[in-house]
């Protein structure tokens, strides 16, 4: 553990070469470091997610997270952001896979970057991490909790929420996934059905389901946190990390 | 769950949020994730106006018994009132 960091918010070259507003937490030391890229939840870029990026860097990463509803929403509180951008349909994936990229480059142009990138991402945002996965170079994924990754979302859904099992065979890296056996989106049955097409493709992926867990179980702030499980999957994650992102 | 999936109605009226008084032009309701109440899910609504920005928002985040209470309760003011008295072609 570091205790020596430094967070702020900063502007970054996202899709297109928008720019977006992110949030950098560093670690104070001379060290070298891989860099995580954070894929916040629906809800958006607020206060929780922060606070994950922050404990990133206390365990030794450099981590960024692009904020995906700087475009509609420069400025905004984060939940009247996520509320705007969930009215226009949610983020287009080309914009997201564009994002997750200038956050990567901006990571490994930091002084004592180690070159080793490695993205997370909860809910929506575990989706996302499996299409920067399967569309970007990346060391390592880690999939909290995404759905409709293989399953059609139910009608009503915007276009944007597709599914991208077709992307599979161009995983970049390996692939961490954590699940709540509680959860139906995405459901036990879906996560077997993707861990399954992995092995097929010869796709290296590491999943864990944990009873008495539902969807969003590491979100702290609200009723589906489940510290057991959040515990382990924290734990789960820094060893992943530790083992895929080092120099 | 997200269900992402959204009910949007246009509104006509008025709603105040953190910077005051602005004209609605929609409203959307949604089940789903709350940001404060303290449930898994609740009945979103959203009072907006996306032409003023995204933080021309008046939201509450109800259970399924108060949101349909508050539809019942809509119905009885109105039923109280005389037919079209706070209609938009109100005389």
């Amino acid at each position: 553990m570091i205790d020596v960091m430094r967070a702020e918010t900063i502007t970054i070259a996202g899709h297109g070469g928008d720019e977006i507003e992110a949030y950098l937490a560093r670690p104070l030391d001379e060290q070298p470091h891989a860099g995580v890229v954070v894929i916040h939840h629906m809800p958006g870029y607020d206060a929780a997610t922060k606070e994950i990026v922050r404990r990133f860097a206390v365990n030794g990463y450099n981590a960024l997270c692009p904020n995906l509803y700087s475009r509609e929403a420069p400025g905004a509180d984060p939940d009247d952001a996520a509320a705007a951008v969930r009215a226009a349909g949610g983020v287009p994936d080309e914009r997201l896979v564009g994002d997750v990229d200038g956050a990567a480059k901006y990571l490994n142009a930091l002084d004592g970057a180690n070159g080793k990138i490695g993205v997370i991402g909860y809910c929506s945002g575990g989706r996302q991490t499996f299409l920067a996965g399967c569309s970007l170079q990346l060391d390592a994924a880690v999939d909290c909790y995404g759905a409709f990754v293989i399953n059609e979302p139910p009608a009503g859904m915007p276009a944007s929420m597709k599914p991208i099992l077709g992307l599979a065979p161009q995983l970049s890296c390996p692939l961490l996934g954590l699940f709540g056996a509680e959860d139906q989106y995405p459901g036990p049955e879906e996560v077997q059905q993707l861990s399954a097409e992995l092995d097929r493709l010869g796709k290296p992926h590491e999943f864990h389901t944990y009873e008495g867990a539902g969807h969003a179980f590491f979100a702290v702030d609200r009723p589906s946190y489940r510290p057991e499980a959040a515990v382990e999957g924290w734990r789960r994650v820094f060893d992943f990390f530790g083992k895929h992102l080092a120099a | 769950m997200c269900t992402y999936q959204t009910e949007k109605i246009e509104v006509d009226g008025s709603g105040k949020a953190a910077k005051g008084w602005f004209s609605l032009s929609h409203a959307t309701v949604y089940v789903d994730h709350p940001v404060h109440a303290p449930y898994a899910h609740t009945v979103n609504i959203d009072f907006i106006n996306p032409g003023e920005g995204p933080s021309a928002r008046v939201p509450v985040e109800l259970t399924e018994e108060a949101a349909l209470a508050l539809a019942d309760a809509i119905h009885r003011a109105l039923a109280a009132a005389p037919a079209g008295l706070a209609s938009a072609n109100q005389k």
